[in-house]
């Protein structure tokens, strides 16, 4: 399934790659996109697992940006 | 904001007022330079200790932290305060400059609707698009967006297609017209049935695509992120051994220097300059098409479009208006209402431009219970049986496949006709050429794509003429949907650079696919032209090519204007601080100047003008 979830207040582009890079070896996660412009990371995730991965999306975004806050979970 | 440029501007002060001081007064100028430090690099630090703590050590505020620290305890006071400034100042540059991209994207998209009036028991209610049902009604009064496709019902306006096609003459529309989202009514109230839910309108899909844009990364994006991933260690080490071995190695050399000199290392360490300036080039390219009526899929179609140089059109419907019309009938053996209405029959069941213009020639409503046994012969025409008579229309393989003598014609599409075997005629229909494609090829030379050619389905005189008419250098006619694809993997396969393929988005989806870059042209509303395609043009010019070459090939040498710059000026730096010409604090300056600048750089690519 696809989930669009926006991390406001994204403000720098190195992260943003980190966090893509970060979240696609998430288990579960098919591929992710973060668009540091529009703010939002496009995601194709196993339905099943969405909790566990919403979980470690958090975890991986504060970890790398902790100002960012997350939408849409 | 604000805040910040005020709380920097103290620092600065304080800071001037340090260093006022004079040297015999020690303690109150160390107090003053611990005030201005912390005044402009609190956030910095904070931030550093936070990432510190959750284990993201490398992170830019504790390279500047460190860097900041490391200066104060080498006792180069008003070095560690210019850090912190500039970095600061620099942080606040950048902010505004994404900010301003941001926004500028942010109105290529503005096209998304944040509301319904939804008609109800004779009231309209405001609801959001997203709660809409397929066959609601809903009303959009003048200047307001339409929401979601959909068909008229009542009511009669102009609309303005301009946020989806580039294009800004108003479009009429009245009963029974479809209109797309995100369309603005010039006037009057329009009255609409819904055809498609929120997610499936065009206005979603738009957008969705643009956002999507970014997962097809260009080999310089690529490039790009893995450089960053290497040049933050590797400068970090560099720095390591430049504090520690020419101490060790050099006579004379002292820690404290080469340490200094380390610090401005772990400055330039910071990769973003590079990593913004690629992608926010092609963000630009893509969301300047996106003005114009062009949609790219991702930022590797721009990159190959750039490298085109062959460009295969499919001719009706793209070169050509793809309206027939019915030229000459040419009777044998009947009269020509006879022969005329054979074919309109038979063509019934065929949804080829060409079977329409038969049937709008023929003028009288078709009783359907007359035809029995209908079916299309793809690449041929139909047969179909019509009031138990077998009839057969279509090209002269048709005619040569039930062996049937008949009398050639030419001078556009022909169609022959046979009842029961027998030859009665041939019907010729010609198309127009749109009126844009035909500088089309030479323009296409100019921008770089030497190589023409045009596929089509059509006959040899019809496709002929096209070519003629607009310059193509090589034509296939009379091909089968299935040939399509055969001969694109040929030309493809003797072109130099990328092959670009033009189609209309009706029965070539395969080519549309098969092609380096797959362009579908007047595409609005058609979903499976936009699933196909790399590149969208929603309206149905086809000198919408052009601009989009043109911005492939601005967008791609902005983008390696940013790569080249960004990394010589960084490189640059580090040697002149490794030779100690230029300290820590133009190091700063210089790190954020090359992003403002690579991001300023990257605006450029938002303008699809000509210059």
């Amino acid at each position: 399934m696809t989930k669009k979830i926006k991390l406001i207040d994204l403000c720098c582009a190195n992260c943003a790659a980190k966090i893509e890079e970060k979240t696609a070896k998430i288990d579960g996660v098919n591929s992710v996109t973060v668009n540091f412009l529009t703010e939002k990371m496009i995601l194709d995730i196993d339905e099943a697992k969405a909790e566990s991965i919403y979980a470690e999306i958090e975890k991986i975004v504060h970890k790398i940006e902790p100002d960012v806050k997350i939408e849409g979970i | 904001m604000k805040k910040d440029i005020i709380l920097l501007s103290i620092s600065a002060a304080v800071l001037v007022g340090a260093l006022l001081v004079p040297k015999a007064l020690g303690i109150i100028k160390i107090i003053l330079f611990i005030a201005a430090f912390l005044l402009s690099g609190f956030k910095v630090l904070a931030n550093a200790f936070k990432g510190i703590i959750k284990g993201n050590i490398f992170n830019e505020n504790t390279l500047m932290a460190v860097a900041a620290i490391g200066a104060f305890f080498i006792k180069e006071y008003p070095e560690a305060i210019f850090v912190m400034i500039f970095y600061r100042v620099g942080e606040l540059f950048e902010d505004y400059a994404v900010g301003k991209s941001r926004k500028s994207i942010k109105e290529v998209m503005n096209i998304c609707p944040d509301y319904a009036n939804l008609l109800k028991d004779g009231k309209t209610v405001r609801v959001d698009p997203e709660d809409i049902e397929i066959g609601d009604l809903i009303t959009v009064a003048a200047g307001e967006k339409i929401p979601l496709d959909g068909v008229v019902v009542s009511g009669g306006s102009y609309i303005d297609t301009r946020a989806l096609t580039g294009e800004s003459v108003p479009r009429r529309v009245d009963a029974d017209d479809t209109v797309l989202s995100g369309c603005i009514n010039c006037e009057g109230v329009l009255t609409i049935r819904v055809t498609k839910t929120f997610e499936d309108s065009t206005v979603s899909k738009i957008l969705e695509l643009v956002e999507n844009a970014s997962a097809r990364k260009s080999t310089s994006e690529k490039f790009i992120t893995k450089f960053a991933k290497y040049y933050t260690p590797c400068v970090l080490v560099a720095a390591l051994l430049l504090a520690v071995l020419p101490p060790l190695l050099i006579e004379g050399a002292t820690f404290s220097d080469y340490v200094y000199r380390a610090l401005s290392f772990l400055v330039v360490s910071c990769p973003c300059a590079l990593v913004i300036s690629v992608p926010l080039s092609f963000f630009g390219g893509i969301g300047g098409c996106a003005k114009q009526g062009i949609l790219i899929k991702g930022g590797s179609y721009l990159e190959m479009l750039s490298k085109a140089d062959t460009a295969v059109f499919d001719k009706t419907g793209t070169l050509t208006k793809g309206v027939f019309e019915v030229q000459q009938i040419n009777p044998e053996n009947c009269t020509a209402d006879e022969l005329l209405r054979f074919a309109a029959y038979a063509e019934n069941i065929s949804s080829h431009p060409v079977a329409k213009s038969v049937i709008s020639a023929y003028g009288n409503q078709l009783d359907v219970s007359l035809v029995t046994d209908a079916k299309e012969i793809a690449g041929h025409g139909v047969s179909a049986v019509v009031e138990g008579k077998t009839v057969l229309a279509g090209n002269a393989k048709l005619m040569q496949m039930h062996n049937i003598e008949f009398t050639e014609a030419s001078g556009g599409t022909v169609i022959y006709v046979a009842v029961d075997n027998g030859f009665k005629g041939s019907i010729i229909i010609a198309d127009e050429l749109k009126a844009d494609a035909k500088n089309l090829v030479a323009q296409l030379k100019k921008s770089g794509i030497g190589n023409t050619v045009m596929l089509t389905g059509d006959i040899k005189s019809a496709a002929e003429k096209t070519a003629a008419e607009t310059g193509i250098d090589t034509v296939y006619s009379d091909l089968l949907p299935g040939d399509k694809v055969n001969i694109l993997e040929k030309v493809m396969s003797s072109a130099k650079g990328k092959t670009v393929y033009v189609g209309d988005g009706i029965n070539d989806a395969p080519v549309l696919a098969r092609a380096d870059v797959g362009i579908a042209m007047g595409a609005l509303g058609s979903d499976a032209a936009i699933e196909a395609a790399d590149i969208v043009i929603m309206t149905d010019e086809p000198s919408k090519i052009i601009t989009a070459v043109k911005t492939a090939k601005r967008t791609i040498s902005i983008a390696k204007q940013n790569i080249i710059f960004s990394i010589a000026i960084k490189l640059g730096i580090l040697v002149l601080c490794s030779l100690n010409v230029v300290g820590i604090g133009v190091a700063v300056f210089g790190d954020v100047g090359v992003m403002v600048l690579a991001v300023l750089n990257s605006f450029r690519a938002l303008s699809t003008k000509e210059r």
